[in-house]
């Protein structure tokens, strides 16, 4: 059974109160690795957006027409990584193509998002609270804004720190994940205005 | 029999294939950018090409090759041409090698340009001249420690070259070190001998072709060569010409100094310092004593940084730029000077000092910039 959630309002609430990387902690390690400039991370939040839209729809029609038909539930993580590589594939050679500028702005971080989190927990997510489509589409463009959001909001903060006097032990490293820290309690102030599961 | 087991692998099976089909179908009509023009030097040459793969072996698969050290992987930035049609802004992997005034005028990597669409190249005339030679190892021969003299020969070939250019050697895969390599050395022999070609190449510890050359590389073995490339050639005027080398920059000077001599352009005055640190480093002495002999106007001096004592030497010691300073001052009079250097990035730095000092301006000091 879907539960009964207005797609706009698990937009809302995907993008805030139960983001894909602050309340979840999915896509940590291009969110650290790729958070230092500002371009990049534009970049790589643009590119996670498109592809969660693509393969949460791809990975739904999927699920839906063949994986519960033949009760081959289990395979859902083969299936969805599958699926998810190969978009990304298909992605990368298309946006070569058609926008050569675009291609060079993502540069490396396209083929990298294959193996970013967030998108096979978008997947399965959608597969575990039963979305109907339009839901998961709604669900998977909203996880996309957030984590795009949540990269641009620490590449932000990063440029701040560059300068800052930060004590030796924590440079690196550790302030960046004090600083996530500090960004998942500030997004937990948002939980009052929707709550999805 | 219950053939249910075989429903999993069917299904991951059918939805790889219709991905893979999808993909493959995706990369024919994507990838497929049909025939392209590159019209070089603004039109001399117009090739028709198959698109989809770098310019730089685009290029070499026509016959024209750019030089290149690094084979392709962009880590060497020698495959420098002009592109005056757009293809797109410079990419990060290219600025590294690329100077301000580079990136406007469109100087690009051609081994980072992928041929998408019509091009319009400029490069040197002269690299239509360079031709990929397979060639044998006719003999090696140790002229110092650590310098082989390596000869060519280029089985019927000839390359048409101007004393002072360089041949790249392509190394080819060995031990842990996989693809080949391309190197740049100095021809040291003479252009009139075109049908052959020696390398000086000293054993650079940890080099990759050096290492081929001094430890693996056989007599009566064949190795391919490119070439020839470069700008570094003496001017045909008749102020005075200050060569200074050191190790292996010996190779450039050899082949100039030698096809001055047979042209007979034996009237200009020509100082060659050259620098070695003991005995045990210097090499052709014979040689550069016998053109002595033969060309009045010529004067080779050689000196020791780090003399020994076995070495038994009365000629001038000191480093290679001190004793060019004291000649410069002391004994080269005030006629109008040019500079030719060839040795390491440090050796060149420091003799541009010296000799700018003693008003030789930049303009009038030519050097090769590979180190």
């Amino acid at each position: 059974m879907a539960p009964d959630i207005h797609p706009l309002m698990l937009l809302v609430a995907s993008i805030f109160t139960s983001n894909i990387l602050l309340a979840n902690f999915l896509g940590m390690c291009s969110f650290i690795s790729i958070s230092k400039d500002i371009k990049s991370a534009n970049g790589l939040g643009m590119a996670v957006t498109v592809v969660l839209v693509i393969t949460a729809a791809l990975n739904w029609a999927i699920l839906k027409y063949v994986l519960i038909p033949l009760d081959l539930l289990y395979l859902r993580y083969i299936v969805f990584i599958i699926v998810i590589a190969a978009t990304v594939q298909m992605l990368e050679m298309i946006i070569d193509r058609v926008s050569p500028g675009l291609y060079m702005a993502l540069g490396i971080f396209l083929p990298l998002i294959t193996v970013n989190c967030a998108i096979l927990g978008v997947a399965l997510f959608m597969e575990i609270r039963s979305y109907t489509f339009t839901q998961t589409l709604f669900f998977a463009l909203g996880s996309g804004l957030g984590w795009w959001l949540a990269i641009m909001a620490l590449a932000a903060i990063q440029k701040k720190i560059q300068k800052a006097p930060v004590p030796a032990g924590l440079q690196g490293p550790g302030i960046v994940l004090f600083t996530i820290g500090f960004m998942a309690m500030a997004f937990i102030g948002f939980s009052g205005m929707v709550n999805v599961q | 029999m219950d053939l249910s087991f075989l429903e999993a692998p069917l299904i991951i099976a059918g939805i790889t294939g219709v991905f893979a089909g999808v993909i493959a179908i995706l990369d024919s009509i994507v990838n497929n950018y049909g025939t392209v023009t590159l019209s070089i030097n603004g039109g001399k040459k117009e090739l028709s090409v198959e698109g989809g793969t770098n310019l730089l072996n685009t290029l070499s698969s026509e016959g024209i090759y750019l030089p290149s050290a690094c084979g392709g992987r962009g880590s060497c930035g020698a495959c420098k041409c002009q592109i005056t049609s757009d293809v797109g802004p410079h990419l990060p992997t290219e600025t590294p090698y690329l100077t301000k005034e580079e990136m406007k005028d469109n100087i690009r990597l051609s081994c980072q340009i992928k041929v998408k669409t019509d091009l319009n190249l400029q490069i040197p005339d002269s690299l239509f001249n360079v031709k990929q030679i397979k060639s044998k190892v006719v003999t090696i021969k140790d002229v110092t420690h650590d310098i082989k003299e390596v000869v060519f020969d280029l089985q019927g070939e000839t390359i048409d070259f101007v004393a002072g250019m360089y041949m790249q050697i392509v190394v080819p895969g060995y031990g842990k070190i996989k693809g080949s390599t391309q190197r740049a050395y100095s021809i040291s022999s003479n252009p009139s001998d075109n049908g052959m070609c020696e390398l000086l190449i000293r054993l650079v510890p940890g080099g990759i072709a050096t290492t081929y050359v001094h430890e693996h590389l056989q007599q009566g073995q064949e190795m391919e060569l490119i070439g020839p490339f470069g700008d570094f050639e003496r001017t045909m005027d008749d102020t005075i010409m200050v060569c200074v080398a050191g190790g292996s920059g010996m190779a450039p000077f050899k082949s100039i100094l030698f096809d001055m001599l047979e042209k007979g352009e034996t009237g200009r005055e020509v100082w060659y310092f050259f620098g070695a640190r003991t005995l045990k480093d210097f090499f052709y002495m014979d040689q550069m004593k016998e053109l002595e002999k033969q060309w009045s106007n010529f004067h080779f001096i050689g000196a020791l940084s780090e003399p020994q004592p076995e070495d038994d030497w009365d000629g001038e010691t000191g480093l290679i730029t001190d004793v060019l300073d004291k000649y410069l001052k002391e004994k080269m009079g005030d006629k109008k000077k040019q500079g030719f250097l060839c040795g390491s990035p440090g050796m060149i730095n420091a003799c541009n000092n010296v000799m700018t000092d003693n008003g030789i301006t930049l303009d009038q000091i030519f050097y090769d910039k590979f180190a």
